[in-house]
């Protein structure tokens, strides 16, 4: 990639935060994000991540959903967690996921749009930079 | 069929025990005979925490959050708001705001701040745009383009910054010093060499946003002119390092490390030094020559790195967290950052809360906020319902603190004044199952292995603490010894060198005031009341006995003797207190005395 100048940085800026945004609001993709902090690793979150990618390519849906990872979300107590963002459901953070409740998951939340009962968390925090 | 309604039920061992049970069952019969069962999907949660005010139950996607539910509320839920599609006003959390306002603004979640770890479990760390797009690198860019070094000083000061990593020590007035040391050369150095029992912040910050680390650190290079840092990152930090080094990679690439950053005209470059793990590397001067390539001992100051740092220049150390704070203070203003917080420490506090806790992980919150909140709140109390005994703030450098104090609000110098201190962050809970004599000399071991050698106090200190810990925890100790450890306690902390001799002996002389009975239980009465402390342990076989000798072969010392189908018996001259012989017994036929 070229180096970038204070322009290009702020035209990326712009493009990626006007991408996120088409993502919410047309809600086309739906976002598996996995809690991969050395705490969720410990607790098998490559296995979460791996029944992820196996189950929806299987269900023939690996195009249409985004897996992403992210740093750890402070709930260390119930790792791995995994948070699942599409539209018509909430943003829910599910705890505990191994294997066999990734594959309820894409079972359930995603494609019947049902929640996991007993495997939800609330959100630890507002997050206060949010705009 | 799609839900149009989501009904979430707090189903935390807190609020299991107050019925939510019940609100479970009777919302689901409620919406089956209002006919919404269809409509509705009602599921349970996990906690975290809020069990002062459980049950508690969430209905989205109005976000409505209900405090206190009872399992008759059940109907009104239901018909109201499912069926009706109105909140119940009675039950809400935050009554006079009638709220579909979101649950980020109520006051519970707001005793969480997220700024340290504001992109931490929200962006990937392994991509640069998803950093930039949460206005990552704004504050590069006002640093390099709009505000002079002296501005830049003069915001962090007004901002109010303590250095994270321990002593507090005003990170403005830090930056001002190294800003107005004469010379060419100058380093900035990032600490990274989290060594505290049980604090993980460090890793988990570099782990989930490694970003703004590398921003600050450019930032601070504009500031004092220094063209070079260093992040000094322990090697057990394997996944911590790999995300760091693709985020340099990737900043390199972008042209926001190197020559001219941004077209700015301004250079600066990060490299990784890797610790070996010593936990004397994390007082600046020791990870400072550590970093020159020699042992890592401290050195006495001044001068203070600001002025004499690695190879004699000036540099500057901040540890990960008082780094991860600056972009956001130059991004929303000091006078946003200093708002929060006390008189005395700005800002939040990233904690490890860990121990016998019921929601270990990471917690930051506002400074002032009191334990109470982060143990019983946050935290969701003790594990099983057993009783609060202390937490311990500071890891090996600080002390016990306990029921009493929990309602002080904390920033570093209520922690100080309460004889701990703030430290990296670790928070350790402990409950009645714990004995302090166990934990001091658990951290005195630490310390031993831990101390340099470089000074007497802290080397020979140690030692000769640990070994009156370990007399007493053998039944040997006098009261006596209990004057010495206090009084060679008092003389490491004036008289080491860095400050882990001068806090070494925290842990011990805490727990020695705030627990002087349970050293004297052990001392006089040769008891130890948790049962933590072996030799003060005794196994004794009981009547219940039926001479089956299952213990007898399990023992590794062969001290049960006894006949066939007859009372057996424990030689105590042999025995090693393994327990195995309790575990083993299926008659309950053995005493722990």
């Amino acid at each position: 990639m070229a180096k970038m100048s204070l322009e290009d940085l702020r035209k990326l800026r712009g493009a990626t935060q006007s991408e996120i945004k088409k993502r919410e609001t047309e809600g086309k993709t739906v976002q598996v994000i996995v809690g991969m902090g050395t705490c969720g690793i410990a607790a098998g979150a490559k296995d979460t991540l791996d029944a992820f990618v196996k189950e929806l390519n299987e269900k023939g849906m690996g195009g249409d959903v985004i897996i992403r990872q992210t740093g750890c979300m402070g709930l260390c107590q119930n790792e791995p967690t995994v948070e699942v963002v599409m539209k018509d459901m909430p943003n829910i953070i599910y705890g505990r996921v191994d294997a066999k409740v990734a594959k309820q998951i894409v079972e359930k939340h995603i494609m019947k749009k049902e929640l996991l009962n007993e495997q939800i968390l609330d959100r630890p925090a507002g997050d206060i930079l949010k705009k | 069929m799609a839900y149009n309604h989501f009904i979430l039920v707090c189903g935390g061992t807190g609020c299991e025990s107050s019925n939510a049970d019940g609100i479970y069952n009777n919302l689901i019969a409620e919406a089956k005979a209002a006919g919404v069962l269809d409509k509705v999907q009602i599921v349970k949660t996990g906690c975290f925490g809020f069990c002062e005010k459980g049950p508690i139950v969430k209905v989205l996607p109005e976000d409505s959050f209900y405090v206190e539910v009872k399992p008759e509320d059940a109907k009104e839920i239901i018909n109201e708001q499912i069926v009706k599609g109105r909140e119940v006003p009675r039950l809400l959390y935050n009554k006079e705001k009638r709220s579909t306002e979101s649950v980020e603004e109520i006051q519970f979640y707001q005793k969480q701040l997220r700024i340290v770890l504001r992109n931490c479990g929200v962006i990937n760390p392994e991509n640069i745009e998803e950093y930039i797009a949460r206005d990552g690198y704004l504050a590069l860019e006002k640093a390099l383009f709009e505000m002079t070094p002296q501005q830049i000083v003069d915001e962090v000061k007004l901002s109010g910054l303590r250095g994270r990593g321990g002593a507090g020590f005003p990170t403005g007035m830090k930056w001002e010093a190294g800003l107005k040391a004469p010379g060419d050369v100058k380093y900035v150095v990032c600490n990274a060499d989290e060594g505290d029992p049980g604090a993980y912040m460090d890793r988990s910050t570099i782990e989930g946003d490694p970003h703004s680390v590398i921003e600050s650190m450019i930032i601070c290079g504009k500031t004092i002119g220094a063209h070079k840092g260093f992040v000094y990152i322990r090697a057990e930090y394997p996944l911590a390092v790999d995300r760091l080094k693709i985020a340099l990679q990737q900043a390199r690439d972008n042209g926001l490390l190197g020559n001219n950053i941004l077209g700015s005209g301004f250079d600066f470059d990060i490299e990784i030094r890797l610790g070996a793990g010593a936990f004397v590397c994390g007082e600046e001067t020791a990870l400072l020559r550590s970093i020159e390539g020699s042992r890592g001992m401290p050195t006495p100051k001044p001068p203070f790195p600001a002025q004499a740092g690695l190879w004699g220049k000036p540099t500057i150390i901040n540890n990960v967290e008082t780094w991860a704070n600056i972009p956001v203070i130059l991004t929303k203003g000091a006078n946003w950052f200093n708002k929060i917080g006390t008189a005395d420490s700005k800002g939040t506090k990233v904690f490890a809360l860990t121990g016998k806790v019921q929601n270990s992980g990471l917690v930051e919150v506002p400074m002032g906020t009191t334990l109470r909140e982060i143990i019983f709140e946050i935290g969701g109390g003790i594990k099983g319902g057993k009783k609060f005994k202390g937490v311990q703030t500071g890891g090996p450098s600080g002390g016990i603190i306990t029921e009493e104090s929990l309602d002080t609000p904390i920033d570093f110098g209520a922690l100080t004044k309460l004889g701990s201190m703030m430290g990296s962050g670790g928070m350790i809970v402990m409950d009645e199952d714990d004995c302090v004599i166990d934990v001091s000399k658990f951290y005195m071991e630490f310390c031993v292995d831990e101390s340099c050698g470089k000074c007497s106090p802290c080397r020979i200190g140690t030692r000769q603490i640990y070994a009156l810990l370990d007399k007493i925890s053998k039944g040997n100790g006098t009261m006596e010894d209990l004057d010495k450890m206090k009084e060679i306690g008092f003389a490491m902390q004036k008289s080491s060198l860095c400050a882990l001799g001068q806090s070494a002996p925290n842990p011990t002389l805490s727990t020695i005031r705030k627990f002087e009975n349970e050293y004297i239980a052990h001392i006089k009465d040769h008891k130890c009341a948790s049962g933590k402390c072996k030799h003060l342990v005794q196994f004794v076989i009981n009547d219940k006995c039926i001479g089956c000798g299952a213990c007898a072969r399990k023992c590794p010392a062969t001290c049960i003797t006894g006949e066939k189908k007859s009372k057996h018996l424990i030689d105590q001259a042999k025995c090693l207190k393994c327990g195995e012989c309790f575990k083993t017994c299926k008659f309950g036929a053995i005493d722990k005395i």
